[in-house]
């Protein structure tokens, strides 16, 4: 099975990168674009069992080491 | 005083640290990342500055996993000191030995400078050498030491006192041209709530000969050995 996750910071956490990377869509000439969010995309092969089991355990990664729940917040997709 | 450094793969201000250390006269030895236990009779865990697993995913998270750290939460859990030095404040914070994370500089720059410090308490184990509200002259290098905390989270350090450096002028002002890093509140080290675990993101280490410029990181190390 495979699972994507998407980690990005939490609202009202600053984000230089995401800064830079506005100003520089703005000095491509790109308009319309008001903000940018720079975040993070793990794709894993998952084989701890499927449904509620792969959760848990993808739930569990997220928690430990994929996002620091302290600025970001994570989604689990399963593909 | 006997201090353990701990070294991860990409540490590498360990021996400077350890230098410190024994000029204030500690014992220090060498621990590894992957060892499960602190030395017998371990006073100090000491987490160097560095680029450990080459800031892999978030500065400091993986080195926050590693099976030393749960030597050193064993270590703090019983009251042990601690003490993580620019990375290692990374990987206390990631560990969740201390409140907050170190995001990416405001300016987005990798800083590395001069930096004067205000030493905001006397009365711990890590700065009883200092004089309350002393200005000392340190330096930092770092592209992630921008402190931060949820508003909750940042009151109840500021009203626990558990600020132990803000980034300061010469004069000892805070001012916003001193806190480079763009740290809420102008944080440059903190406390846990115990009090014996201190992260900064400055280096005192670098400065405790005047042959290399500057002698004022001496008082952590004095302190911690006295």
């Amino acid at each position: 099975m495979k699972a994507r996750i998407i980690v990005t910071l939490k609202t009202g956490v600053l984000d230089p990168q995401g800064k830079a990377i506005e100003a520089a869509l703005r000095s491509l000439g790109i308009e319309g674009i008001d903000s940018v969010r720079q975040g993070k995309v793990f794709d894993l092969e998952v084989s701890a069992g499927d449904g509620p089991a792969a959760e848990a355990t993808l739930r569990t990664a997220c928690e430990k080491l994929l996002a620091n729940t302290v600025v970001e917040n994570y989604a689990i997709e399963i593909l | 005083m006997h201090a353990a450094v701990v070294v991860f793969p990409g540490s590498n201000r360990e021996s400077d640290v350890a230098r410190a250390l024994r000029r204030s006269g500690a014992r220090v030895s060498m621990v590894w990342h992957a060892d499960q236990d602190l030395p017998a009779g371990t006073d100090l865990a000491v987490l160097p500055g560095g680029f450990s697993y080459g800031d892999y995913l978030r500065c400091g998270a993986i080195a926050g996993r590693a099976a030393a750290m749960d030597a050193v939460r064993a270590h703090a859990a019983r009251g042990g000191l601690v003490l993580g030095i620019c990375n290692g404040f990374q990987i206390l914070c990631e560990s969740g030995l201390l409140p907050g994370v170190l995001m990416r500089n405001v300016n987005r720059r990798f800083i590395c400078h001069r930096q004067t410090l205000r030493v905001e308490r006397t009365d711990t184990r890590f700065t009883s050498a200092y004089q309350k509200g002393q200005v000392i002259d340190v330096c930092v290098a770092h592209g992630e030491g921008n402190y931060f905390a949820d508003a909750e989270t940042l009151a109840r350090i500021e009203g626990e006192g558990r600020v132990a450096f803000r980034y300061c002028d010469a004069a000892g002002t805070i001012t916003v041209e001193a806190n480079r890093n763009g740290s809420l509140n102008a944080i440059a080290g903190v406390y846990s709530d115990g009090g014996n675990v201190l992260g900064m993101m400055p280096h005192p280490e670098n400065f405790v000969e005047g042959l290399i410029g500057g002698t004022d990181g001496r008082g952590l190390f004095d302190s911690l050995a006295a």
